[in-house]
């Protein structure tokens, strides 16, 4: 059962390294999107670095929901989606495997860019260990949660806006939580609550949401 | 029992569906104006004013009733896209996608009255207040799912995929306002808690239960009508279609 | 050309009805219904199909030929009916509806960036086979594609992407083939190939169901179903 789970992990990394410049595009979203909140609110340290936290996890979230819409739609067009639900194996399974891929391919680059965008914004070593922490629950949150959006788009026109629409809401707790892991450890405070309800919510995501996804897979296929 | 089971398939046939409702619409938009009419008399003239707020608390009798209409629409249209899903009832398909947009206006009402209410009582039109913005993302999920209905071409397919988005959105609202929560209690200094007035008069109480009936009617009858349409629009070639708008032509 | 000569010179029947193990089961159609938007396009359907025979489905587009043999994948749900893989729902069979059998749709459903080779290891090893590379070339160059297995798929003309989707579906070794129009775009040399197969598959008490436009005579049980 995993050798097949495993063939699908090894094709997508494959595919991935074949055509690097689509996880660089979103490396590089993040990078200019953090990269010109100075220039919009002016380049007071102390300010950006108050405001450092939203804004590097608001710019995540959107570099990883740019990314969702190439999750399914490439197996969708050339007919590999189809081929998949045939596949022994529960479908899934199978989404959870291709959203584990995706993270490795959108969501760890963001979380290991995001110290090198936090100097720029004047946080300190420990903040931006917390940062990159967070970073690492959270992001995993954030694929499994869009994927749902991914395949509820799969086949539509204007597809990328409409998962902004319907996903952008339930990033809400992630960004809360993750951004106020953060901004605990700036006043000073313990963010170990905050990381406890992100690691929970990331088990929760890991069980839930691939079922949902599955069905949308299927509904959008039928 | 086997009564009762006969009775609820009968009323879940769309030709039954739509006599029915059509007999009910008028009773219930009857029912509507008459609470309004009672429920604004007793809010705005009986009642007496607020001994904090003054008048600005009558507000109170549109906010409160949308609200809850706007919160208890989602799951009710969440539990019918279940059903509909499930097990394929196409009239609780019907009735999700009927709900819709009356929970959207609700929603968008206690947003309005609250944004209304918040500038005599906190100096603001909106705070980030943890209700406010649970409200706000609530409209966000109703805006969703009206997208995605209306994305999807195909009827069914429409149906099942906003079935999904539904049941993902209701299983969130709770994350999502208990986050938001605290979210607000660890920024303390940015708003001002709302209290609910520790003890209301029986009259207020009275006004705003007779307040949230007159909503209640209001949605019913909005949402049977909606429905009734959509019926019509899916069923347009079943034979019982062309004998009911022949005999009411 | 010459390979083509190369699959006459092949002996039959190297997979064996006993290595389907299934030769006794019949794929059933009961009562089957569709609709495609607001539009019935059949009802009523029966049909049973017994090893070793094919069933061509014909009809006008749109009468609902690609939508039947979704139905018969289990990829769509039927408005109405069944369809049954000896017993079992199609869609509940024991170890997954791809197990008894390989879907050959509109698309490849190769990837580009992929070689043909890498293509149909993963597909075998992603259907929870065991993963031969020899035999992959093997199948490559019995169907006359010797020498393009290390090209990525996007080099590939549209009949030699035909012919690596066709590797596959041999190679997955199925009772049933669904082949949705599999002579579409397809030269006249590997129309051949693949009647070929086609024919050695039902000699090997395989079971098919096919739609295609143009009238291919197939030496073999052939059933035809006519939709619309």
């Amino acid at each position: 059962m995993f050798r097949s789970l495993f063939a699908l992990l090894r094709r997508d990394l494959t595919l991935a390294l074949r055509r690097p410049q689509d996880a660089l595009t979103v490396v590089g979203f993040f990078v200019v999107v953090v990269s010109l909140f100075p220039l919009g609110i002016g380049p007071d340290p102390e300010f950006l670095r108050s405001l450092a936290p939203g804004v590097l996890w608001v710019a995540a979230l959107l570099a990883v929901m740019l990314s969702l819409e190439r999750l399914f739609s490439d197996d969708y067009r050339d007919g590999t989606l189809e081929q998949m639900l045939l596949v022994p194996e529960p479908l899934g399974l199978l989404v959870l495997t291709k959203t584990f891929a995706h993270w490795l391919i959108t969501g760890l680059p963001l979380v290991l860019i995001s110290p090198l965008l936090a100097v720029q914004l004047n946080l300190r070593v420990d903040e931006i260990v917390m940062l990159m922490f967070a970073l690492l629950l959270g992001t995993p949150i954030l694929s499994l949660i869009g994927s749902i959006g991914a395949a509820l788009t799969l086949g539509l026109r204007g597809g990328g806006v409409l998962i902004a629409l319907l996903i952008l809401p339930l990033y809400v707790p992630p960004l809360i939580l993750g951004a106020g892991a953060v901004d605990a450890v700036m006043h000073g405070a313990s963010a170990q609550a905050h990381l406890s309800l992100l690691g929970a919510m990331m088990v929760f995501a890991l069980f839930a949401t691939p079922w949902a996804t599955a069905a949308a897979v299927r509904i959008m296929l039928d | 029992m086997s009564e009762r089971s006969i009775q609820w398939f009968r009323f879940t046939a769309p030709a039954n569906f739509y006599d029915l409702a059509g007999r009910l619409i008028p009773w219930f938009a009857a029912l509507t104006i008459a609470l309004f009419a009672v429920g604004l008399y007793l809010g705005l003239v009986v009642a007496p004013p607020d001994y904090q707020q003054g008048d600005s608390y009558r507000i109170m009798y549109i906010h409160v009733p949308t609200a809850w209409m706007g919160m208890f629409l989602y799951v009710l249209m969440a539990v019918y896209a279940a059903i509909g899903l499930i097990w394929r009832i196409k009239m609780a398909e019907i009735m999700a996608k009927a709900i819709a947009p009356t929970g959207a206006l609700m929603t968008f009402f206690a947003l309005w009255t609250g944004a209304l209410w918040g500038r005599p009582t906190w100096g603001v039109y909106w705070v980030w207040d943890a209700r406010l913005t649970s409200m706000l993302i609530l409209l966000f999920l109703y805006l969703g799912y009206m997208a995605l209905h209306a994305a999807i071409d195909d009827r069914q397919r429409a149906s099942n995929a906003s079935a999904v988005l539904a049941m993902v959105g209701v299983v969130n609202v709770p994350i999502i306002y208990f986050s938001v929560q605290w979210w607000n209690t660890l920024h303390q200094g940015a708003s001002i808690t709302v209290t609910d007035a520790p003890t209301m008069a029986t009259i207020m109480f009275v006004t705003l239960l007779i307040m949230t009936l007159a909503a209640w009617m209001y949605s019913i009858a909005v949402v049977l009508a909606r429905a009734r349409i959509e019926v019509l629009e899916r069923e347009r070639k079943a034979t019982w279609v062309r004998e009911r708008l022949e005999t009411e032509s | 050309m010459p390979r083509l000569s190369n699959i006459d010179s092949e002996p039959r029947g190297n997979v064996t009805v006993e290595s389907f193990g299934l030769a006794d089961r019949t794929l059933r159609a009961v009562d089957l219904a569709a609709e495609r938007g607001e539009r019935r396009l059949f009802e009523h359907l029966h049909f049973t199909l017994s090893p070793g025979h094919l069933l061509q489905v014909s009809g006008r587009n749109g009468s609902g030929k690609t939508s039947l043999l979704r139905i018969i994948s289990g990829l769509s749900r039927a408005t109405h009916g069944e369809v049954f893989w000896g017993e079992e729902r199609i869609r509940a069979v024991d170890g997954g509806t791809g197990s008894c059998l390989g879907y050959l749709g509109h698309h490849n459903a190769l990837k580009e960036d992929l070689t043909a080779q890498e293509n149909i290891l993963f597909a075998v090893r992603l259907g929870g086979g065991t993963p031969n590379a020899d035999s992959a070339i093997s199948m490559l160059e019995r169907l006359g594609l010797a020498g393009y297995e290390d090209l990525p798929a996007r080099f590939l003309s549209q009949g030699q992407k035909r012919r690596v989707a066709l590797a596959r579906l041999l190679l997955q070794r199925r009772p049933i083939w669904i082949l949705d129009e599999p002579y579409a775009a397809l030269d006249v040399q590997v129309i051949d190939v693949l009647r070929h197969s086609i024919e050695t598959h039902l000699a090997e008490r395989g079971m098919i169901v096919i739609t295609t436009h143009q009238a291919v005579d197939i030496d073999g049980d052939c059933h035809n179903l006519h939709l619309g």
